[in-house]
């Protein structure tokens, strides 16, 4: 039943109250800090994409996010201009997934070893751009400095005229539509077919197999259309930070979004950008003082979700908040959901 | 020739410093199918903990061979208890309380013993071989891993409690038919398996300066090494970390030691998608 609420109705009401929120947000609030909460919302929607529904927990998410920065960066030196590198920065992320992917999941590599695999491949990228400093690296006009970075590339600008950059809030507005975006995309994409051998893949994979469904390409098909959601929200925080650094590849970030992930809650769409935006505040906060360590309680929270709280706090929410409706509504939800495909068997 | 023994030396230290790192991960994964992501801090401590007692004039032999397997073994048994006994059998919620561990112990000892560089200084003088200048440290800590492995595997072959553990390895259930109750020989295999960690922590101490951060560099080595050994906890990590040595020293003699590093982690992207089993899983399934 949690199945079927999972990838379930639309709730248009709630949708456009967040957009009317997000929209008028500037008028009230410092827009520099929520734009950085959307880009990481943004980043923790890609991997509940497909751990929440698929099933598939990378271990090396911030590779993807990371990648997506570095080809903005790079592109954007070479073009000095932002359309093209904005979307080579949502392609290359969801190519090398794609390889990495179907490396994986054509060799049907259990879930450890697709861990074990996804951190090595961030490990990979971390070591190697860490390692770039110096004239002897350079990619076009681009240099990749090592550990300092890429500093100082054309920021996005408006389509087709690059002297109009984005920043300040027309830069929080695109933050708001990748995030709205990819959202609907993803609801959209969870309510069709494909979104459904997604759960069923997670639910009980040998028997989707059984059924006729090609297990490994879709679970490559996930893989690589996270990794260009991660990609987008790297390109994003790149943009947003005016540098990149070899930090975006760092266990740290690996182990931050899937924190906000598990927290959030498994299994839906709304929990991890929930989780990100939220353990995001709190780790800006920390990041002000001094006397707790920022590690020490991000650490503490991971041990006590998995322990404690192992739906994450959407779930738990909903199903206190299900337990106090009166039953019938999620069976007749149900119900009328699962109408329209036995009308179309009978 | 000079330089061919230097090359040689290289990689033999090579691969007992992966042995070593990797000894403590091997026996907690080999027993109880446990992935231990904090694994790099229980080196990182072990190492605090020896440079902690050579400041308070403790004999520095008896500080990394006797109290950092002690201190972190201990912390190993209180990590048992209170978060992996309650996760046997989920193998990816292990590893992510253990990540969750591996956060919380940098955030500890970052709280205590700040984020500046601490080291002591190695105890062993360097010799002269030919031109080169070769640090003698080098050789004890391989003299102490041929030991090691000597030592566990005379545990695992001739002991009582190396058949109990060589049962656990086969199943909980094998371990119960034996007479004994595998929550509590799990109990012992983390806390030595931590203790192991300690020891390596300890004895790598004096090589390089500790960080709190420190730990992330040993469990990516740690970790592919025993992963891509396999089952088997001696032969897996000794032929896993043979060739991962190898191949590490080759690339970094002739490019640098970061392009070593990263071929070393290539290589074992592709030996995992050849062998999901690991080394020993295809080759050697009898072995120890």
């Amino acid at each position: 039943m949690n199945e079927w609420r999972a990838t379930g109705r639309m709730q248009w009401g709630w949708f456009l109250l967040a957009l009317a929120l997000l929209v008028l947000l500037p008028l009230g609030f410092d827009t520099h800090t929520m734009s950085l909460l959307l880009i990481w919302a943004l980043f923790a929607m890609s991997l509940g994409l497909m751990w929440g529904y698929a099933g598939l927990l990378s271990f090396g998410h911030a590779a993807w996010f990371g990648l997506g920065a570095y080809t903005y960066a790079i592109a954007a030196v070479n073009i000095g201009e932002s359309t093209v590198p904005l979307l080579l920065a949502i392609l290359v992320p969801a190519a090398g997934a794609a390889v990495v992917g179907a490396m994986m999941f054509y060799g049907r590599i259990s879930d450890v070893y697709m861990g074990v695999i996804t951190l090595v491949v961030t490990l990979i990228m971390f070591n190697f751009m860490s390692a770039t400093a110096g004239d002897a690296y350079r990619i076009g006009d681009a240099r990749l400095g090592g550990f300092n970075g890429i500093p100082g590339f054309p920021i996005l600008n408006v389509p087709a005229m690059p002297e109009l950059s984005l920043f300040g809030v027309p830069m929080y507005y695109v933050c708001v539509a990748a995030l709205l975006g990819c959202y609907l995309l993803s609801r959209w994409l969870l309510a069709r077919s494909f979104g459904r051998v997604l759960v069923g893949i997670r639910e009980n994979e040998a028997r989707c197999e059984l059924m006729g469904y090609n297990v490994p390409a879709c679970k490559t098909a996930v893989f690589a259309l996270s990794a260009a959601m991660a990609g987008l929200a790297g390109c994003l925080f790149a943009n947003w930070a005016e540098i990149v650094t070899p930090s975006v590849f760092s266990l740290r970030q690996t182990a931050e979004v899937i924190i906000w992930v598990l927290v959030g809650g498994l299994g839906t769409l709304l929990g991890p950008i929930l989780g990100a935006m939220a353990l995001g505040a709190v780790k800006l906060y920390l990041g002000e003082q001094t006397v707790i360590d920022n590690s020490l309680v991000l650490g503490l929270l991971l041990i006590v979700v998995v322990l404690g709280m192992r739906r994450g706090a959407l779930p738990t929410l909903q199903r206190w908040w299900g337990s106090r409706k009166p039953r019938r509504t999620s069976a007749q939800g149900a119900r009328r959901r699962l109408g329209p495909a036995s009308e179309r068997t009978s | 020739m000079d330089y061919a023994g230097v090359v040689a030396l290289e990689i033999v230290y090579m691969i007992a410093f992966l042995a070593l790192i990797s000894a403590g991960l091997a026996v907690v994964f080999g027993m109880m199918r446990v992935i231990n992501l904090a694994h790099g801090e229980f080196v990182m401590l072990g190492g605090y903990t020896t440079i902690a007692c050579v400041k308070a004039d403790v004999d520095v032999y008896i500080a990394m061979l006797v109290i950092a397997p002690l201190v972190v073994g201990a912390m190993g048994l209180v990590v048992e208890r209170l978060i992996i006994r309650w996760l046997y059998g989920r193998i990816i919620d292990t590893m992510l309380a253990t990540w969750g561990l591996s956060l919380l112990l940098v955030g500890l000892v970052t709280l205590i013993f700040g984020t500046s560089a601490v080291s002591v200084p190695a105890p062993i003088p360097g010799y002269q071989l030919g031109s080169y200048q070769m640090g003698g440290y080098n050789l004890f800590i391989i003299g102490i891993t041929v030991l090691l492995l000597i030592f566990m595997w005379a545990v695992l072959r001739f002991t009582r409690a190396g058949l109990i553990a060589r049962g656990a390895m086969q199943g909980p259930e094998v371990v119960s038919a034996l007479g004994y109750d595998p929550s509590r020989i799990y109990m012992i295999t983390f806390t030595a398996g931590a203790a192991l960690s300690g020891l390596a922590g300890g004895v790598l101490a004096p090589l390089t300066g500790l960080l709190p951060s420190s730990g992330g560099a040993y469990i990516a080595k740690a970790f592919i090494t025993v992963i891509t050994g396999g089952a088997a906890v001696i032969l897996g990590t000794l032929s896993s970390a043979a060739i991962f040595g190898v191949i590490n020293q080759l690339v970094s003699f002739a490019s640098t030691p970061v392009i070593g590093e990263i071929a070393m982690l290539a290589l074992a992207i592709v030996l995992l998608r050849l062998m999901p089993q690991g080394i020993t899983g295809r080759f050697f399934r009898s072995g120890t």
